[in-house]
């Protein structure tokens, strides 16, 4: 049996009064592929960071790999890809290599020098994302969703157990976004990580993907993506207004 | 010139403390460049010079004081400003670059009060605004050597997670890192090299020494290794240039390091244009 790797039961959140999220309970399976879908201001982001241990819930608790989030210390095993529009700043001087050897520094850990394989450890990462070629580049000088690709390996590269990405085809070429699936796909298939991905593009929620989840405060729905096939527009529309359109 | 270094002690302490702060300024300069701080380096450097006016009225009406060496209460000053400016920049969240005319603003305001009070200091406060070849004394010495083994020290056992805040804090946060704690000592580490700094350069022209050698060299370096490499040649070129004209000249080396590297970024800017132009 697949191993419960995310676990949230009844999580609230608020800024000052505006209520964020409202009672979310959520569990994501190893192996998973899950989108979130949610519009703007639908909690995605809170969510998100309530998951990576930056925001503690109000109520509520979050397990991972089976502890509470408070005392849950493993952070290497949940790759985090932020949203490439505010990582950082485009003409920052450093290599593709530089960068994604970075992702190592957590599990090499405080006071220890990188180990001798990070460059191998970088190769591999790379190509797992179709990215070698562009190893001695400057970051730069690629385009949005080769970036996005780099941050990808950096994550990959301490070999996580889970991705998240954040919005990941914001800044991707429509044509790309395709090609972009397949290698989440694959990631998932055949180095078995569970994958999760917030976005607000319903479009975006591609056949690769194996469940959805659909946030606006809380869980409207969570389950296959065949069963989200079958939800109607008006349904949808119900949950979001009309900001989230499907696209047959 | 080298026969003069080698005869006159305040020479030999001038150049080996510009030696020293041509390496360690645009070392932790690069990564006050690339995380946007630029302007925080100034920001200090005034907080400092506050300190050091508040100094040098104390000596002048404390006569059991007369000893005590300025660049102390600098060094205080610009350690509580480094931690006053993050207060703030917490405090206002979504306008953090408003922390900078705040410190600034209070710095430059009570060197005021205290230069004043003092009713006008003589050519000594001249020095340390502008810098100067014969002030150095050795105590200065052996305080920027102590600051230059703190600042390589934390550079050395920091490096992988400087970059990694440097180059994306959030997901610094979110990996787990000690993203505050290292922000912090990174904080005190650039309020030591801006107090180091003050006796060649002088305090109104420090942020220059930390920011103009990192700005030629991301013209050309490719990548953040290489940035460092080219930013600590840049200085240490401005440094050895600047003084040697401010000691034949008799100059303030401020104005001559910072014109130096000023010309370096122009002719690196110049050459990779033209080096742009024959390639395409």
């Amino acid at each position: 049996m697949s191993q419960t790797l995310i676990d949230m039961k009844n999580v609230s959140f608020q800024y000052e009064y505006t209520q964020v999220l409202k009672n979310i309970s959520l569990k994501v399976e190893e192996g998973d592929f899950l989108a979130i879908l949610g519009p703007n201001g639908s909690g995605k982001s809170t969510l998100l960071k309530i998951l990576l241990g930056l925001l503690k819930p109000m109520a509520g608790e979050v397990q991972l790999f089976g502890q509470s989030n408070e005392v849950f210390r493993n952070r290497e095993w949940i790759g985090y890809v932020s949203q490439k529009s505010n990582a950082f700043n485009s003409g920052f001087p450093a290599t593709v290599e530089e960068v994604v050897k970075s992702g190592l520094t957590k599990k090499v850990g405080l006071f220890k020098k990188m180990p001798k394989d990070a460059n191998d450890k970088v190769k591999i990462a790379l190509a797992s994302v179709g990215m070698e070629p562009f190893r001695t580049r400057n970051i730069g000088q690629l385009s949005g969703g080769q970036q996005q690709r780099v941050f990808i390996a950096r994550a990959l590269i301490s070999d996580p157990k889970v991705l998240i990405l954040d919005e990941p085809t914001v800044g991707i070429d429509h044509e790309n976004v395709q090609s972009f699936y397949d290698m989440l796909a694959k990631l998932n298939e055949e180095q078995n990580k569970t994958i999760i991905l917030v976005t607000h593009d319903v479009d975006t929620v591609s056949n690769r993907i194996s469940h959805v989840a659909c946030l606006n405060q809380t869980i409207h729905f969570h389950g296959f993506k065949k069963e989200f096939d079958t939800i109607s527009q008006n349904q949808l529309d119900n949950w979001y207004g009309h900001s989230v359109r499907k696209i047959h | 010139m080298i026969e003069a270094i080698l005869n006159y002690e305040f020479l030999q302490n001038a150049f080996i403390s510009g030696l020293i702060i041509g390496v360690i300024a645009p070392l932790l300069g690069v990564f006050i460049v690339v995380r946007r701080m630029s302007l925080i380096a100034d920001a200090l450097s005034h907080v400092t010079l506050a300190g050091i006016a508040g100094s040098l009225y104390l000596s002048q009406s404390f006569s059991a004081l007369v000893l005590l060496n300025p660049i102390y209460l600098g060094i205080v000053a610009a350690v509580s400003g480094s931690i006053l400016i993050e207060r703030l920049r917490r405090l206002y969240k979504h306008y953090e670059e408003l922390a900078i005319p705040i410190i600034m603003s209070a710095g430059i305001g009570l060197t005021a009060i205290f230069v004043s009070l003092a009713s006008g200091f003589n050519t000594d406060l001249m020095s340390y605004l502008f810098g100067s070849v014969s002030a150095v004394s050795r105590q200065d010495l052996w305080v920027v050597v102590c600051i230059a083994i703190v600042v390589i020290l934390f550079i050395f056992l920091f490096f992988k997670e400087m970059f990694v805040l440097a180059f994306d804090e959030e997901y610094a946060s979110a990996s787990g890192l000690p993203a505050k704690s290292i922000h912090f000592l990174f904080m005190l580490v650039v309020a030591l090299v801006i107090a180091a700094s003050m006796r060649i350069v002088g305090i109104l022209l420090v942020s220059s020494l930390i920011t103009l050698p990192v700005a030629a060299s991301m013209r050309i370096a490719k990548g953040f290794k290489q940035t460092i490499l080219y930013s600590i040649l840049f200085g240490e070129a401005a440094v050895i240039i600047g003084l040697s004209t401010a000691y034949y000249l008799n100059l303030a080396p401020g104005g001559t390091i910072v014109v130096t590297s000023i010309l370096i970024l122009l002719i690196v800017i110049l050459v990779k244009k033209i080096i742009l132009k024959t390639n395409t």
